[in-house]
């Protein structure tokens, strides 16, 4: 945008004139786009991400799943600068590492989470520039959701989206999995066919929309069996 | 009736008044927090090529708001005259409306002339009417058609400048375009093989470039024909699941049933009509 002062009187050119030092400033973040997207059932967890990754309008890969395993029963998805995700995820495991030789057991759910906003908070003046959810079985085996924004705070949910799709995806779950805005109809509870279902046509709506999600899709599902991947492609432009 | 006259003489040259008037309203409502709605840019894939009876136009369909898709299937190949179209990338508004204008002139001036329009006749309008705005105008062309000297391809850039070339791409896919272009273009190629190189173009800038996607629009311009194809190939479709052993039931039933939507009050008011003519107008069904 040409500023004001660039133009005087009308049919008259000011004098060009050298301003002096120009101050250039470096940005220490980046984005590369990406969606996340965790489901609770009763008995079951869900963790989806698409795989691609971006900056600008390019595409770096189209094969960079955004979900991480953390424990047997633990998934973390997270999104949004792919520097500090690769860093945040190194520090968790090897805070998982340390708390399983000095305590001698696997760390839960509820224990990930508040340790990880520990150590977002940690950062709280040069934020790790990520948007964690983490899903999995909690002690009594229920499934479990915990939210995060970039500087820690957290709380448990039942869905969640992140990411760059998140304010197309959250609208639609809160109206599938939350029933909002609908009237007379039975609040069954949610199977896991019914759950990976909705994740997967829900990400198909997101790439159709979003610019940064696509190529693939990459969907955990936890359960007290273990962890189980499956990838669907998406749309690829 | 009183004509409002100015104090001043006229200036001779560009008058800026207005860029003033815009820096200052950006200004005044970046203060209270808002900003200026921004145009729609199209983010865009286009091309051109110049074969041996003609030249072929092609274009992607997506168009852009920042980084939300807002029309997955527009279309970017505009009507010129019978024998000239016109791609355009930047704001879908400038390209609209500059090409539409253009277009209009030219009819008025092929009546006048009594002759076909030629192409270097349009490159010419468009050019002096981007340089007259000083690039306000965000309208990228390319410009192609078959007149009485042959088949022409022009590229014309914001600011006015134009180019006469074999081969151009434009919009933010034109990289990607360009490097399927300088590895396969020949000479006088054929219609068949000229319609695959840009249909290959495109798609490079579909699949690399996050401002383009969607389909494919081709157009074929001949003396004496023009091949308007839409879509030429629908490069993605949504939701098709590519693995044929999974069920075929694509996606979930997401059907609401009647009531779940909350009807708070309903007013039925009927309307009083009366019958004035009747008429019956036979089918020819033969």
């Amino acid at each position: 945008m040409i500023s004001a002062q660039a133009f005087g009187d009308p049919g008259k050119m000011k004098d060009y004139h050298y301003t002096g030092p120009v101050e250039h400033r470096f940005s220490p973040y980046a984005y590369n786009g990406g969606t996340v997207l965790a489901v609770a059932g009763d008995d079951f967890a869900i963790v989806a991400s698409d795989t691609r990754l971006s900056e600008g309008y390019s595409i770096h890969s189209r094969d960079s799943p955004k979900c991480y395993k953390l424990t047997d029963t633990t998934v973390l998805g997270c999104s949004g600068f792919h520097g500090d995700c690769l860093t945040l995820t190194k520090i968790i495991d090897a805070r998982l590492k340390m708390y399983k030789h000095s305590n001698n057991k696997t760390m839960t759910s509820g224990a990930i989470a508040a340790m990880l906003s520990t150590i977002l908070y940690s950062r709280r003046f040069f934020p790790y520039y990520v948007y964690n959810i983490i899903g999995g079985l909690d002690e009594e085996g229920k499934g479990a959701v915990y939210s995060f924004d970039p500087v820690g705070s957290y709380q448990r949910d039942t869905y969640k989206a992140g990411g760059s799709a998140s304010a197309m995806l959250q609208p639609l779950l809160d109206n599938q999995i939350g029933f909002k805005n609908m009237e007379g109809v039975q609040h069954v509870p949610l199977t896991q066919e019914k759950a990976v279902q909705l994740v997967k046509d829900v990400f198909i709506s997101a790439a159709e929309r979003d610019v940064y999600t696509g190529d693939a899709l990459r969907v955990c599902i936890i359960t007290k069996e273990g962890l189980k991947e499956q990838t669907v492609p998406l749309r690829k432009d | 009736m009183a004509t409002l006259t100015m104090s001043r003489p006229p200036f001779g040259g560009f008058s800026f008044e207005n860029c003033k008037r815009n820096a200052t309203l950006e200004g005044e409502t970046s203060k209270l927090g808002f900003s200026l709605p921004a145009a729609r840019k199209t983010g865009t894939t286009i091309c051109g090529v110049v074969f041996k009876d003609g030249v072929v136009l092609g274009a992607d369909t997506r168009a852009t708001e920042g980084m939300v898709v807002a029309d997955k299937n527009c279309s970017k190949i505009h009507y010129i005259s019978p024998n000239i179209y016109c791609c355009g990338a930047g704001t879908a508004a400038d390209t609209e409306m500059t090409t539409q204008i253009i277009s209009s002139n030219l009819e008025l001036h092929s009546l006048s002339t009594g002759r076909l329009p030629r192409v270097a006749t349009a490159n010419r309008m468009l050019k002096q009417m981007l340089f007259r705005y000083q690039g306000y105008i965000g309208a990228a062309l390319v410009l192609g058609g078959v007149d009485c000297n042959g088949p022409h391809l022009y590229s014309i850039y914001p600011h006015g400048s134009t180019d006469k070339l074999p081969y151009v791409t434009m919009g933010s896919g034109s990289l990607a375009a360009m490097a399927v272009f300088e590895d396969r273009y020949k000479p006088n190629m054929e219609e068949e093989e000229a319609k695959r190189l840009v249909r290959d173009a495109i798609a490079a800038g579909i699949f690399n470039d996050l401002g383009s996607g969607s389909n494919i629009d081709l157009c074929v311009i001949t003396k004496g024909n023009v091949d308007y194809i839409r879509p030429h190939d629908e490069a993605n479709k949504k939701g098709v699941r590519l693995n044929e052993l999974e069920a075929l039931q694509l996606t979930g039933d997401y059907k609401y049933k009647r009531g779940t939507t909350a009807v708070l009050t309903k007013a039925i008011s009927p309307l009083d009509l009366e019958v004035v003519e009747e008429s019956v107008q036979t089918m020819d069904t033969s």
